[in-house]
């Protein structure tokens, strides 16, 4: 291991971890912006052109703010919790090909931070870490609704990662191989080499389970406005609880990479126009989440694991048999 | 639309009244499946998809940029209380009579009066206590001499509620009423201003 690969790779990280973040503040305008559009509104306006510099404005409030641990939370636990929540999220990125490599002044540079052979469980495992964030904040909070969506998080995340795990088991055995990069080179041959023709199943039930590993609208119940305030959120202020955010906001980002890498194609032969049309298809998927915030209503939790485990995981189990019957005949 | 038809509230084949169509629900565990496979392939997920896409791109902002922009408000809109004076003599219209101090229903108003040198009663002192007004402007419906009516004014900011409703802040200031700035509500029960409005004689 040399200096350079290590100087490298610190740079990679450096620049995820700050792109990622100031994407993070972004895609909160985006989104308000977004549903603002679609519910006949404005959205913020006033800070900046357009309400541009409201991200700067709520970034300087959240930094700025006072940093409350009430009195009968667990201390270590409450702190730590917002900490795994976006650690997971931007460790997750590891894995991940952002960008086709390129040759800059004579030097391949491969956007991956580690491209390691088992790529995609290694996404899917620390995503499923996560969990930890949501699940110990609550429970440390001393607050019945945080306690309330630390229950439901857990249900949730552990549910939803059995669909996400099965739905990719088929495109997998289709590929031969756990990296991404692997996956993405599988269907460079163009639009009509894309697994989503061959896997359309798969696709969307692993579309279904990313809404819920991200706690997005229709599965939004771990931290559901209207019934218990902000669920794990509600005892958080300041940072900390801009932690939450930024780690669901990375997630969302990082979960639209690898449906489109795995999915759609990704970078597809690598050209820089591939590499354009896989921030389309991320831009995409992102705006897709915000999409169904403003469209769809939220499901009973109840309704949720009915949804998991009646409908989704036998059909994501036929899926692997028949793509295996398929495969071997 | 004309409301006569809407008055039968019968169901029948002429009323436009109809009774909604709610399914059964299902018990057979065969006819549950069915309708969760209806429910499912009938895309209402994506006519919720297309509603809000389309305002989207309709763009149709209903937005009111409430500072630099403002919605119209009626004419009899009950917002802080102001004190009218006579348009033919510029002396003031209120003639002491504490009608709205006994009608108001919050106890809020106060009124000090005196006879002055004419032997006709003059009001030294009018205060609202907006801390307890209810804006129900019985008041104004109480005046005889159209004297306090309710302004137009509804942005209140200010360090003191108090700001706005001493006799001083209310009164509508001489040099307003010489150009014309002066007020009245349309519709019933409100005085033409080219009408002269006079001073109640002292004897009759």
């Amino acid at each position: 291991m040399d200096m350079a690969f290590i100087i490298e790779t610190i740079v990679k990280i450096v620049v995820i971890l700050l792109v990622f973040s100031a994407l993070a503040g972004l895609g909160t305008y985006f989104e308000r912006k977004v549903l603002a559009f679609m519910q006949r509104r404005l959205g913020p306006m006033h800070v900046g052109p357009f309400g541009l510099l409201q991200v700067a404005a709520d970034g300087i409030k959240l930094f700025t703010k006072e940093d409350i641990i009430p009195q009968n939370v667990v201390k270590p636990i409450f702190k730590i919790a917002p900490v795994i929540t976006a650690a997971t999220a931007f460790m997750a990125s590891a894995a991940i090909p952002f960008w086709p490599q390129f040759t800059a002044f004579g030097y391949t540079v491969h956007p991956i931070v580690a491209d390691v052979n088992i790529g995609i469980l290694y996404v899917l495992g620390v995503m499923a870490i996560g969990l930890y964030g949501p699940l110990l904040g609550g429970m440390a909070s001393a607050n019945k609704f945080s306690l309330i969506s630390a229950a439901r998080s857990a249900a949730v995340f552990i549910s939803y990662e059995v669909i996400s795990g099965l739905s990719l088991l088929a495109p997998l055995m289709m590929v031969g191989s756990l990296s991404l990069v692997d996956i993405n080179n599988y269907q460079a041959g163009g639009i009509g080499n894309w697994i989503v023709w061959s896997q359309p199943v798969a696709f969307i039930l692993f579309w279904i389970a990313a809404f819920a590993e991200t706690g997005r609208t229709p599965f939004h119940l771990v931290a559901n406005d209207h019934e218990i305030i902000d669920g794990f959120g509600t005892e958080y202020s300041g940072m900390r609880w801009g932690l939450f955010f930024i780690g669901e906001y990375a997630n969302m980002f990082f979960i639209s990479f690898v449906i489109a890498i795995i999915f759609l194609g990704g970078f597809g032969d690598g050209t820089i126009a591939g590499a354009f049309q896989l921030l389309l298809k991320v831009a995409f998927f992102f705006f897709f989440f915000l999409w169904t915030r403003a469209a769809w209503p939220d499901v009973r939790p109840d309704q949720l694991m009915w949804l998991c485990w009646k409908v989704l995981m036998p059909i994501a189990v036929i899926n692997v048999v028949i793509t295996g019957l398929v495969m071997m005949f | 639309m004309h409301s006569e038809p809407l008055n039968d509230r019968n169901v029948s084949e002429q009323s436009p009244y109809y009774y909604v169509d709610i399914e059964e629900y299902p018990t057979t565990g065969w006819d549950k499946f069915k309708q969760v496979v209806k429910r499912t392939f009938r895309g209402e997920l994506f006519v919720g998809l297309w509603v809000v896409m389309r305002e989207l791109v309709k763009f149709n902002i209903h937005t009111v940029k409430y500072p630099l922009e403002k919605l119209p408000i009626g004419p009899r809109y009950r917002a802080v209380h102001k004190l009218l004076r006579l348009w033919e003599s510029g002396y003031e219209r209120c003639i002491g009579c504490g009608l709205c101090e006994k009608i108001c229903i919050s106890d809020c108003i106060r009124m000090d009066t005196k006879i002055d040198e004419n032997s006709r009663k003059e009001v030294t002192e009018y205060s609202i206590n907006l801390g307890r007004c209810i804006f129900c402007g019985y008041c104004a419906e109480v005046c005889p001499e159209l004297a306090i009516v309710h302004g137009q004014r509804y942005e209140n900011g200010s360090e003191q509620r108090s700001h706005f409703v001493i006799k001083d802040d209310m009164l509508t200031p001489l040099d307003f009423l010489t150009s014309g700035q002066q007020t009245e509500y349309p519709g019933f029960g409100s005085i033409n201003p080219n009408e002269s409005v006079t001073k109640t004689p002292l004897a009759y």
